[in-house]
């Protein structure tokens, strides 16, 4: 299983990279193995804010469908076009090109309760 | 929970293993949009060894099985095979089964794996022919070997031409293991159902044999995800999602299996008067062109009310679009051919469609 080091994660499943005040935001190699092949991001185009652990969207796989939660509250800068016609990227590269929005982060004290590799990887019985 | 003889293959192929009906089965080895394209494009491989197999013996056998079963056991012969359905006094549906004529004085029923129980009480229930029932669920290895290439892998098996039509079957050895090899499937493609008993040891030998055999043709295991899929597409009923005991076989399309001319079966009244008052509800495909994917329980409606609603769905691998069986109101369908599904709050827009969904 892969769980960067470099990177946080929420107990829903979804892992998020740092850079300066700015979040990308994605769903982890284990989420996207037990979805099974992803077939529609569905993400509000018009999205502008999201409040922590506020829904932002929903991923539907052939088999099941489930919600995506946002792991801090902020702006929201750019929503991942290309899942529109290629959403198996999400199970193809779920750290890289899988990724799903950008925020403007604008508490980063909520950081602190993300989960490290180490806790997430406890989390799923690694 | 129970294993199939083919748990350890399932285990070394890394499949994802679910509980269904008891059994730890595999839902999907690497994808199922891949399995479910192998299956239409070349040839996949099902461990369907869950499926009950009930054995009817006895002078009565025929008129047992005639009585039980709402199909025309009449039009059945040794080696001929039948889509049937058992049904209750009231036309609710205990099961659908197939039912292979070994002779007039035997024939195997196989019945679905969640049913198991119930099925073989109720034919024990309605045994007044003192045929013998054999429940030899657990003896039996069920493998579906279904698509195009399936034919020249049973071949190469089996050594000999294979000239079995749809829906007939023989029984043989094949590398050494006696086993009634079947013409049929439940995707809608050219395959073959191979049954057969003995340990994993036997198992594991045929399973080898057809994949060393099918890998010209890049054969693939395939697991219930996929299964459900490709039997969706066709627009082949569920047992527990589209039928079970409160839908009947009229409403669910399935009348060209209810043979309402046989002199008698359990249901014939029931569903005789359900067809004399008109059906109320029918079910029916529906296509969703937009990217929203339809699932079992989302609501239907018209005009705002709700008409029905979603007894499978699933997004079609082949046509890329959300596919559903849903039980609509016969007076709607008179008025419309299109609907609106409630799919996260949203009304979406789901046309009535035509069975298959896919053309063959």
């Amino acid at each position: 299983m892969n769980i960067p080091q470099a990177l946080k994660y929420t107990k829903e499943h979804e892992w998020i990279s740092v850079n300066g005040n700015i979040a990308t935001v994605g769903i982890t190699d284990y989420a996207q193995g037990e979805l099974g092949d992803v077939v529609f991001v569905d993400i509000d185009p018009n999205l502008q804010e999201v409040k922590q652990h506020s829904n932002f969207g929903t991923i539907e796989a052939v088999k099941t469908v489930s919600e995506l939660y946002a792991p801090c509250s902020g702006k929201v800068l750019e929503i991942n076009k290309m899942l529109t016609d290629t959403p198996e990227t999400v199970n193809i590269d779920p750290y890289g090109e899988g990724w799903m929005i950008k925020i403007e982060i604008t508490n980063p004290a909520e950081l602190s309760e993300l989960l490290d590799d180490a806790a997430y990887s406890q989390l799923i019985g690694e | 929970m129970k294993r199939t003889t083919f748990y350890s293959i399932h285990k070394n192929l890394n499949a994802k293993l679910v509980e269904f009906a008891g059994y730890e089965m595999p839902v999907q080895y690497s994808s199922i949009i891949a399995e479910h394209k192998a299956v239409r494009q070349s040839v996949g491989v099902f461990d369907v060894s869950h499926m009950g197999e009930v054995f009817v013996r006895g002078e009565k056998a025929f008129d047992f099985v005639q009585e039980i079963t709402i199909n025309d056991v009449e039009k059945l012969f040794p080696g001929r095979v039948q889509y049937s359905a058992m049904c209750y006094e009231d036309g609710g549906i205990v099961d659908d089964l197939l039912v292979y004529c070994i002779s007039e004085k035997e024939y195997l029923l196989v019945i679905n794996a969640s049913n198991i129980e119930k099925d073989f009480a109720w034919m024990q229930k309605n045994n007044s022919f003192d045929v013998e029932l054999i429940n030899a669920s657990d003896e039996y290895s069920l493998l579906a070997v279904q698509g195009p290439n399936s034919k020249k892998i049973i071949e190469k098996l089996y050594g000999k031409e294979l000239t079995l039509e749809y829906y007939h079957f023989l029984q043989d050895k094949m590398l050494d293991v006696e086993m009634i090899i079947s013409r049929t499937g439940y995707t809608g493609e050219l395959g073959y159902e191979l049954y057969f008993k003995g340990d994993e040891q036997v198992a594991t030998k045929i399973w080898n044999a057809l994949f060393e055999a099918g890998k010209e043709f890049d054969i693939q295991p395939v697991g219930l995800g996929a299964r459900d899929s490709l039997r969706l597409e066709m627009g082949y009923c569920l047992y527990g999602n589209d039928i079970d005991q409160t839908t009947n076989p009229l409403e669910a399309g399935l009348s060209w299996i209810t043979r309402l001319s046989k002199s008698h079966f359990i249901g014939k009244e029931a569903l005789l008067l359900a067809k004399q008052n008109g059906l109320k509800r029918k079910l029916t495909p529906l296509v969703i062109e937009e990217r929203a994917f339809p699932r079992h329980g989302y609501t239907v409606v018209f005009k705002s009310k709700e008409i029905g609603s979603v007894t499978s769905g699933t997004v079609s691998p082949i046509l890329e679009k959300g596919i559903a069986l849903a039980y609509l109101s016969t007076e709607t369908l008179k008025e419309t051919k299109e609907v609106q599904m409630l799919i996260r709050g949203r009304e979406i827009s789901a046309q009535v469609g035509r069975l298959p969904f896919i053309s063959k």
